[in-house]
């Protein structure tokens, strides 16, 4: 089948889909887009993760023709060509990177966790918040200490810059 | 032959950092931190050639089965299927190994797990190649599998009276042996002092540790590519390429010269990717049907692709006098192996030698045996050998205190290991072992409040409303461990560091190429830290990691940035030694008076800067650089200088057990820990964080559960592992007290934490519960008798 759809702006068109692939298998063997990772494909690790529509999904369950017509962001959506998205930084900055096999879908849910903290000049996200909102997201390298800084660090900055 | 054309830029490639800078000490930022938040960064499952293939593995479904025949008919014919191979399709030696080769590359008449490669498909789609593997048809004679490593010895097992022993069963099966050789991989025995020692007190106790799996998140995954030459480009993620290509040559029939291997981006390793998985496999494919093959396994077959940590079964008995000085130790650990070696005989030396734990005990009987059984293959992960130990000997000094009347840190202290104390293999300690403070300052640590309000994410169970505080307990434990540093038992341990010293753009810069496989725990950046402190140069460029350099041996038993770390810093040394002689010609001064600073050769009222005195021309040393040698252990009584160095670290675990429902939250981990000199404190916290985190995992809920030599668990869905819910707050001291014999007196760090931290959490559990509890993980019917 053909799947047209809207990844991180821009539209992306892919002929020759087989109805049983996932969305993650089209972004990163069709698309070029590998950094949505693929830990567990079963939903279970969130390393995947990618916006469908503004809402974060597990892109491994999606099955590609789901996402027709739609808008996908993924994390190489996230950066410009010059600097990196807050989070991003702030995942470097706190040393939450080790493997970094996590990473990309860390940054999705993070940034998602944010945007809806800090809307409408909201504070910044607590501890169980953070952990509740990451709850889907595997880490096996870090302990998520590290993450949780991150997460702090940078909802931080960004609450500073939105004043 | 060309690169990968979708290598997304940087890995495999040049890591230079952006702008990252320092020296050792500080905490430098990583040099692929930018391309792995980007996504940009390339792991093995994300390389990608146009006209590639994709290779898949057919598996046993039986643990112990004969092969009576294999018809690739039916998968041949599916259209898109380039090829489909079996184990007579390998050309040379037909079976592998880390340290002994009795591994097939593909079955050969026998399988003896469930999961053992069988065929390999390759075709265009990885789809298409699936659907053709499942057409093979195998004909099997299915065996009755053996399971249970003490069985496989044909020893009598200790019943649940002491010191009996009980009937044995089932001798049928033990003498159904399962390798040529028999069941026996390795026995390691420990003969120290008195053989029949008499005490005032003595405690026994039997444990058990389940299969744990490293559960990287990056799965096996690499492509092949054939070559020109009629050899193959191999990018894998790997722990150590150049045993890899020496299994892979063997295996292929082809010198080292045509099977270059390049490191892929590694998505953690833990011990797991020591062993080969897709590595030969996908260069069959690649040389059969002259194209790129790409292999990538997904979840459940990672969980058949790789070797898993040891489960054990261990007798210990401890004799004390009354006022709590340990008169000996008497053990029996029997590690299950599976069905082949891979790392089994060097996990018994480390269960053998340090099976009693960091103390000072005059006589030791410690017998240690690996098994091979029809369970799935057992070999390297973090702790290796001393996670299952620890668990026992610190369970039994809980047990001792309580049988003493005794606080059970009080009594860790009085038998502590210290420098120039012996170790039960004769080894005197040589260089700091600071365990009494290890846990006098964890003692000293304030201990986490009961929060002030009811919130349910504080309770065992959590927002699932299982308790509003009713029938929870709190416990607090302690646990102390020790592990072994770099390859031991006389092992030939040794790294290659290549490094040059150039001016590139007018700015002088460090290229550091070693074979030392990067697996997410910073030694990328530790090269570039020594660089810059050996050479006074900021820009440092780490090479991509391949086999066009010296083996720099594996990425396992916290030896990297020992012994690579060891071999960059005189590689540097030796560029440096080069760069002054050069320097003191130019400017009349001796050599000895003239450092590296800045980027310039400095000394009293002179600063030349590099590119002066490099000019066009580049320095580069490449060398090898070795640990002080160690010793093989005697067979007999296992006394030798076994071991280079020794990590210590030690945890405290706090617990909220719900007693009614059998659920444990665990509410802070604190760990102290002596890593020598921390080289990037943020990675060495950062190793301790995650250490303690896969040590609570297998306390509390992480095992792999094997039913007649079948996993039932294959999944993160079955397979639990600690998620950001289930692992606390911890609070951290790292101590440095120098090894004067290693390079900047560091120690290695990786694994010490993994060990001492399920302990504590048990020890914790214990507390809480008062239930005797003498197997992890823990599981609710545990604690609640049900």
């Amino acid at each position: 089948m053909r799947l047209t759809c809207t990844v991180n702006g821009t539209e992306q068109q892919v002929d020759d889909v087989w109805e049983g692939e996932s969305l993650l298998y089209v972004l990163r063997e069709r698309m070029g887009l590998p950094g949505s990772k693929n830990a567990c494909e079963q939903g279970e690790c969130g390393s995947c993760t990618v916006y469908l529509d503004g809402v974060p999904v597990c892109s491994c369950l999606v099955p590609a023709g789901q996402a027709e017509g739609c808008e996908v962001g993924t994390v190489e959506g996230m950066a410009t060509e010059d600097s990196l998205h807050p989070v991003q930084q702030a995942f470097l900055d706190a040393g939450a990177v080790q493997c970094g096999f996590c990473t990309p879908g860390l940054l999705v849910a993070t940034d998602d966790l944010l945007a809806r903290s800090l809307a409408d000049g909201g504070g910044p996200p607590g501890d169980e918040e953070i952990r509740e909102a990451l709850a889907g997201n595997l880490c096996r390298c870090t302990g998520y200490e590290k993450i949780l800084d991150a997460v702090k660090l940078a909802a931080s900055r960004m609450a500073e810059s939105a004043r | 032959m060309s690169a990968p054309a979708r290598t997304p830029a940087g890995a495999p490639g040049h890591l230079t950092g952006p702008g990252s800078s320092g020296g050792v000490g500080t905490d430098a930022a990583r040099p692929d931190g930018t391309l792995k938040v980007r996504g940009e960064f390339a792991y093995g499952s994300d390389l990608w050639m146009e006209d590639m293939l994709w290779g898949v593995t057919l598996r046993s479904p039986h643990p112990y089965a004969r092969i009576r025949s294999v018809d690739v008919g039916p998968a041949l014919a599916v259209p898109g299927v380039r090829a489909v191979l079996t184990s007579d399709d390998v050309p040379g030696e037909k079976v592998y190994g880390l340290e002994l080769a009795d591994q097939p590359v593909l079955a050969l008449d026998v399988v003896r797990y469930q999961g053992e490669p069988v065929a390999l498909v390759a075709a265009d789609h990885p789809e298409t190649a699936r659907a053709a593997a499942a057409r093979i048809v195998v004909d099997y004679e299915v065996l009755e599998p053996v399971t249970d490593a003490v069985t496989a010895l044909g020893h009598p097992r200790w019943n649940q009276v002491h010191d009996g022993t009980a009937e044995v069963t089932e001798l049928s099966r033990e003498s159904a042996h399962l390798h040529p050789e028999g069941n026996l991989v390795r026995h390691l025995k420990v003969r120290r002092g008195d053989p029949s020692p008499t005490a005032d007190v003595v405690v026994v106790g039997e444990y058990e540790v389940g299969m744990q799996d490293q559960a990287f998140l990056g799965p096996e995954s690499g492509l092949a590519v054939p070559a020109e030459d009629g050899g193959v480009e191999l990018y894998v993620a790997t722990q150590w390429l150049h045993v890899d290509q020496r299994q892979i040559c063997s295996a292929l029939g082809l010198p080292p010269e045509q099977v270059r291997l390049t490191l892929a981006g590694v998505g953690g390793a833990f011990g797991g990717r020591e062993d080969l998985s897709m590595h030969v496999h996908a260069c069959l494919l690649a040389l059969r049907t002259g194209r790129p093959v790409k292999m990538s396994y997904n979840r459940e077959e990672s969980f058949f692709g790789h070797v898993h940590r040891h489960p054990a079964t261990m007798r210990y008995e401890h004799g004390a006098t009354r006022d709590g000085r340990l008169v000996y130790v008497k053990a029996q650990i029997y590690f299950d192996g599976g069905a082949y070696a891979s790392s089994t005989p060097a996990v018994v030396g480390n269960g053998g030698t340090m099976g009693i734990g960091p103390y000072v005990v005059p006589n030791v009987h410690v017998d240690c045996y690996g098994a091979y059984t029809n369970n799935p293959p057992c070999g390297a992960m973090r702790g290796f050998g001393s996670v299952q130990t620890a668990f026992a000997y610190e369970s039994q000094m809980d047990a001792l205190a309580a049988e003493l009347g005794m606080d059970a840190v009080e009594l860790r202290c009085r038998n502590a290991m210290e420098q120039g104390s012996t170790t039960p293999t004769g080894q005197v300690v040589d260089s700091p072992a600071p365990v009494v403070e290890l846990l006098r300052r964890l003692e000293a640590m304030p201990l986490p409040e009961a929060p002030a309000e009811l919130d349910l994410r504080h309770m065992p169970g959590g927002v699932s409303n299982t308790t509003h505080g009713e029938g929870v307990r709190r416990g607090v434990g302690y646990a102390v461990a020790y592990k072994n540093v770099a390859f031991s038992e006389g092992f030939d341990d040794y790294s290659t560091a290549r490094v040059r010293l150039e001016v590139v753009g007018g700015e002088p810069t460090v290229t550091v190429h070693t074979a030392a496989a990067e697996v997410g725990q910073g030694l990328v950046t530790v090269e570039q830290q020594i660089a810059r402190t050996e050479l006074g140069v900021d820009r440092v460029v780490v090479h991509p990691k391949d086999t066009q350099v010296g083996s720099a041996g594996s990425t396992s038993a916290s030896r990297q940035t020992y012994v690579t770390g060891g071999a960059v810093k005189a590689a540097c040394e030796a560029v440096r030694g080069r760069l002054l002689e050069r320097a003191a010609g130019l400017t009349g001064r001796p050599a000895g008076e003239l450092r590296l600073f800045d980027g310039a050769v400095v000394a009293d009222g002179l600063e030349l800067p590099l590119a002066e005195v490099l000019g066009d021309e580049a320095v580069e040393e490449t060398l090898e650089w070795r640990h002080r040698p160690t010793e093989a252990i005697d067979p007999e009584t296992g006394q030798g200088f076994a071991h280079v160095q020794y990590a210590f670290s030690a945890h405290r675990a706090v617990v909220d057990v719900d007693t009614e429902l059998g659920l444990v939250k665990v509410v802070e981990m604190a760990c102290t820990q002596d890593v020598g000199k921390a080289i990037n404190p943020q990675a060495v916290v950062g190793q301790i964080q995650g250490g303690t985190a896969q040590g609570l995992g297998l306390a509390v809920m992480e095992e792999i559960l094997i039913r007649d030599g079948r996993v039932q668990n294959p999944s993160f869905t079955d397979y639990l592992m600690p998620t950001i819910l289930d692992v606390p707050p911890m609070r951290i001291e790292v101590l440095e007290y120098a090894d004067p014999h290693a390079p900047y007196g560091l120690r290695g760090v990786g694994e010490a934490p993994n060990i001492s931290s399920g302990p504590a959490v048990l020890a914790a559990i214990r507390a809480a519960t008062g239930l005797p509890l003498n197997r992890v993980p823990v599981r609710p019917e545990h604690l609640t008798g049900t």
